[in-house]
């Protein structure tokens, strides 16, 4: 088995996670209770990655922190190094391909708690952030323990995303996937057939300790 | 006045409803304030409007001198710093935190512990919101938002989420508990027996507009104009003692005359209500019927309302009865005549009057 692979796949799944935990539960926050009319907009582009094939939204990333476009300028500028076909690169696209599956489960935990416990705890001098931490969090812990626990199961196996933005580097960016498509394109079936029977009951167990949290998974954006 | 809560502002709702509130509510003679209105007449709105959780679409409103809203100057408080702590219908206590926790979600220690021994709540203290009943739920309620250093309480419809059988009992302790709280309050309620029970002042809410204000009892007994009067319902407030307590009846003394009436549980002065059309009108003093109740009184007037007619009488104290202009031509009701007012025991309706 290409331990190797098995290990660069469960720290990108981490660090895709811990990105997404802090980019992601603002985002949630912002669609569960903003006003705004073109809310929708912003849901839709969250979802893209649910229904984009992983080449198209794999491609764009490239083009987008390729070193000729401004992201990858600055950070050629910053760090010297350039995103494409480097760990960080490949943590990008993986953020933005599991996207959906953090925010979705824990936007809709945040619409679920009752309106009036945020009101009252405004009303009792709470500030909006202490309310956030103090009442919704811990009221939608279950919607935000779903999200981490789907951005990770679905970054530990993706292939496009990570096919287009990091290539096939051993020890970078060769993820297990990646792994097994090199097996079997070697004709090395048994390794491959070693390999995919871990990440399948991998993803089994990840999924059954996710739904014994909560039922509903495949959040559809509840209205207000 | 810097001792009043001023609210002269207008709030259009998507449904089309449009609240258009003017009333000054004076906080400091009166510590209970009833926000009465049929459903649907905008006490919620108002209440919300008062806390800071909607914004008026145009007016002002000050408590104490300070502005909470104006409008014209883009002043809005968020809720956080108007400290009114609101007492929803169902209490939205924290599921997640103990009765203890919940008292003292945004108070010190000291204090917390103060409200939870004044409310009674030492001996729940490590239980959950769900594992209490709905009188102990309010009670936290009420000692989380004091405990909180909330100026004023607006409570909405505070007894409507418990049964029947507690309600009477919740009731008194709950204007008890108003009194002795330090703070003012304004409770939302459509119930008129809550609103004797629990107010000192009432402000009568139609369709979206104030149409009276005044002491409890004035308003109910002469409400300023048909819709007041259609809403508040009962005409006849009485204070009245208890003369006698016989196994489920109570025998009333009104000032120099007896009501009998089923008997609730209710101790001390309290109020006999009874609705004008529950009264009928007879001439001879006679004592052969069922009915026990029967007050002489002088009629004062004879007013005709269509179909109806409505008398007022003297029995030492006010009364006002209604009943069909027909029975009131056949009977030659002139001021001056002696009636016997009869009433029905179970149309005597009773609440308790705390002091």
């Amino acid at each position: 088995m290409d331990w190797q692979a098995i290990w660069l796949s469960v720290r990108l799944a981490f660090c895709t996670t811990a990105v997404l935990l802090l980019l992601g539960v603002p985002l949630a926050y912002w669609l569960a209770f903003s006003p705004r009319r073109w809310r929708f907009l912003v849901e839709a582009a969250v979802a893209l990655p649910l229904v984009l094939p992983p080449t198209v939204l794999g491609f764009y990333v490239l083009l987008a922190i390729g070193p000729r476009s401004p992201v990858g300028a600055l950070y050629a500028h910053l760090t010297g190094g350039m995103l494409p076909f480097s760990f960080q690169g490949l943590l990008v696209a993986s953020a933005l391909y599991s996207l959906p599956f953090s925010v979705q489960p824990v936007a809709s935990a945040f619409q679920g708690v009752d309106r009036k416990l945020v009101e009252a705890s405004w009303c009792l001098g709470v500030s909006r952030f202490a309310t956030f931490r103090r009442v919704i969090v811990p009221l939608a812990r279950q919607g935000i323990a779903t999200g981490a626990i789907l951005s990770f199961a679905h970054t530990m196996g993706e292939f496009g995303v990570v096919l287009m933005v990091g290539g096939n580097i051993a020890g970078v960016t060769r993820t297990v996937s990646i792994s097994i498509y090199d097996q079997v394109q070697a004709l090395r079936y048994d390794a491959a057939l070693e390999t995919s029977l871990f990440l399948l009951g991998f993803s089994f167990v990840v999924l059954a300790l996710t739904y014994s949290l909560q039922r509903r998974i495949w959040a559809v954006w509840p209205m207000n | 006045m810097a001792d009043e809560l001023i609210c002269r502002c207008r709030k259009r709702l998507s449904s089309g409803f449009e609240l258009a509130a003017e009333v000054s509510i004076p906080i400091e003679h009166s510590r209970v304030t009833v926000l009465f209105g049929p459903s649907g007449s905008g006490k919620t709105t108002l209440l919300r409007l008062l806390a800071g959780l909607d914004r008026p679409d145009e007016g002002v409103i000050s408590f104490h001198g300070d502005t909470w809203y104006d409008s014209s100057r883009a002043l809005h408080l968020p809720p956080q710093r108007r400290r009114a702590g609101f007492v929803f219908q169902d209490y939205a206590l924290f599921p997640h935190l103990t009765v203890a926790q919940n008292v003292g979600f945004a108070a010190s220690r000291a204090r917390a512990a103060e409200l939870m021994e004044t409310f009674g709540l030492v001996d729940m203290a490590a239980r959950y919101p769900r594992g209490i009943s709905g009188g102990q739920q309010q009670r936290v309620a009420l000692a989380r938002a004091l405990a909180a250093g909330s100026a004023l309480l607006l409570l909405d419809e505070p007894l409507s989420a418990l049964d029947a059988a507690s309600r009477v009992r919740v009731r008194t302790d709950l204007r008890r508990m108003l009194l002795s709280s330090g703070v003012p309050a304004i409770v939302v309620t459509h119930d008129r027996a809550e609103a004797i029970a629990l107010g000192d002042w009432m402000a009568v809410l139609v369709s979206g507009r104030i149409r009276q204000t005044g002491p409890v009892r004035e308003v109910l007994r002469h409400p300023a104009d048909v819709s007041v009067a259609e809403s508040v319902g009962v005409e006849n407030v009485l204070s009245a003692e208890i003369a006698a307590r016989d196994p489920g009846l109570l025998t009333l003394q009104v000032g120099q005359q007896h009501l009998q009436c089923v008997d609730s549980g209710e101790t001390g002065p309290l109020f006999a209500c009874i609705h004008a059309d529950d009264i009928a009108l007879s001439r001879d003093i006679a004592r052969s019927s069922s009915v026990r109740n029967r007050l002489t009184g002088r009629v004062l007037s004879v007013l005709r309302e269509g179909p109806l007619a409505r008398v007022e009488l003297d029995c030492g104290f006010p009364l006002i009865a209604v009943i069909t202009a027909q029975s009131a031509a056949e009977m030659d009701l002139k001021p001056d005549d002696t009636v016997c007012a009869v009433v029905k025991t179970t149309a005597v309706h009773t609440a308790a009057a705390v002091i």
